[in-house]
């Protein structure tokens, strides 16, 4: 076993400890307030250049488009087959702060993001700023995506222009206030927005991979660890298992606190769907694994060989 | 004599327990019969499971013989095993939902996708362990898109 630490993000400051008085620390919280409100009136992008010189890769795009599941929210709701790769959106999410439907994202130019250049959709995947310079509600779950890199959305891109075009105009979000502002998303995103790895340490190669599979396109975080109230993931309760948001039942545990199944059992499960009593899948997990079935037998490995070296849920809420 | 005293009383008392068990539940013949063919489904599956994930060393002849049971379970006539009236929302201990009622036809339809699935693990399982791993994946597929549609989540 590698040794393995949770990321912590780091909140010290030298200059507010060097800092004395009560004047200099106000002065400090109004630079930061002032800060914080600009940045949450900034959504992010890529860098103007980072797209030069990128060639998109296909079959990496098809492999990211299984394992990021972009079908399951985008596709219409009760595709089957074919269907699944007709992105027209349409799907509602229901969450504590409304529903959020999801949008048409096929490459028909007006209804869906045809006519999107590659950096408008990298700023959408990795930053979840769309191209009006809009915050996206992070239903779309690009604080994982944005562990992808540039060519990742480009390669992502590419292969999302060889599906079917359709003209279903996307729906409205059906939020109450405040959520109905886009502005929070900002505040959300400077409080909660991941930078790098939840898990570091010496990780062997196919480790990382699979990091890469869960903590990135995978987005298993999204509904396996548990939420603040302002809906920011717990970081230091990754993977530990999370209520429903459809208000039924639990997401499980999936550290090796909570999961006890072998490495074989884990890749055999994102394949077949099979668990180890040769019950089925069920749920939204049953749409994951029919995803996660077009990946290759080397990537679900590689999910699984992370998987047991994720903290065990009991470490950490001891 | 008192050893065999006590294992008659024991069994008695067990006898009675199972039939108020039982009496309580009221199983209907067909509820609890599909649900051993279930049971049979995931054994055999048990068997080419473990040989998929290398628990098990492979052998052509157990595998084939698993894939073969499992094929031969698969296309059972199963109309006598789901009466009207033995859904969910009617039956205890059942998870089938109504929908498989008013829907037959898909229902059977995703009976002959495993049905299919399971001839072609038949092919695969005799001939290596490669072909074996790879028919995991469409038998998997076809069991899960019958419970995701029919079958209540155990939630």
């Amino acid at each position: 076993m590698q040794p393995v630490a949770l990321a912590t993000r780091n909140t010290a400051s030298p200059t507010i400890d060097a800092m004395r008085g009560v004047g200099g620390t106000a002065i400090i919280l109004a630079l930061v307030v002032v800060g914080a409100g600009w940045y949450a009136i900034t959504p992010q992008t890529i860098d103007q250049d980072a797209l030069d010189g990128v060639e998109p890769d296909l079959a990496r795009g098809e492999m990211l488009f299984y394992a990021g599941g972009c079908a399951s929210c985008h596709a219409s709701p009760g595709a089957e087959g074919e269907e699944k790769l007709v992105l027209a959106g349409g799907l509602r999410l229901p969450s504590d702060f409304g529903a959020f439907v999801a949008p048409n994202i096929s490459p028909d130019p007006d209804a869906g993001i045809g006519n999107w250049s590659d950096a408008d959709f990298a700023d959408a995947l990795l930053k979840g700023t769309g191209p009006q310079g809009q915050h996206y509600y992070p239903a779309f779950p690009y604080d994982s995506y944005g562990r992808m890199s540039v060519e990742d959305a480009a390669s992502l891109r590419a292969f999302l222009a060889t599906l079917p075009p359709d003209p279903t105009p996307s729906l409205p979000h059906e939020l109450g206030f405040p959520f109905s502002i886009r502005l929070g998303v900002g505040v959300w995103k400077m409080l909660f927005a991941r930078d790098g790895w939840v898990v570091e340490g010496d990780l062997s190669e196919q480790q990382q991979h699979g990091r890469f599979l869960v903590e990135g396109p995978g987005h298993c975080g999204e509904c396996h660890t548990p939420r603040n109230a302002l809906g920011g993931l717990q970081l230091d309760a990754w993977l530990s298992g999370a209520p429903n948001p459809s208000g039924e039942g639990r997401i499980p545990d999936i550290t090796p606190g909570g999961l006890d199944w072998s490495e074989a059992d884990i890749a055999e499960y994102l394949k077949s769907g099979f668990t180890p009593d040769y019950d089925t899948a069920g749920g939204e997990m049953a749409d994951v694994v029919e995803n996660i079935s077009h990946l290759s037998d080397e990537d679900r490995a590689a999910i699984a060989a992370y998987l047991k070296i994720v903290p065990p849920s009991a470490a950490v809420t001891n | 004599m008192r050893h065999l005293y006590t294992l008659t009383l024991s069994g008695l008392a067990a006898a009675v327990i199972g039939s108020t068990a039982f009496a309580q539940d009221a199983t209907n013949p067909a509820v609890s019969a599909r649900q051993s063919l279930m049971g049979l489904y995931a054994f055999n599956l048990g068997q080419l499971g473990a040989i998929a994930k290398g628990e098990l060393e492979y052998d052509a002849n157990t595998a084939a013989a698993a894939a073969g049971n499992l094929a031969a379970l698969a296309k059972l006539d199963q109309t006598a095993l789901w009466p009207e009236g033995t859904s969910s929302e009617t039956t205890e201990g059942t998870r089938a939902l109504p929908v498989i009622w008013s829907d037959m036809d898909g229902f059977h339809a995703k009976a002959d996708d495993l049905a299919e699935a399971a001839t072609a693990m038949e092919g695969a399982a005799g001939t290596d362990l490669a072909s074996l791993q790879g028919a995991m994946k469409d038998l998997g597929a076809a069991c899960g898109a019958c419970h995701k549609e029919y079958r209540q989540p155990d939630d």
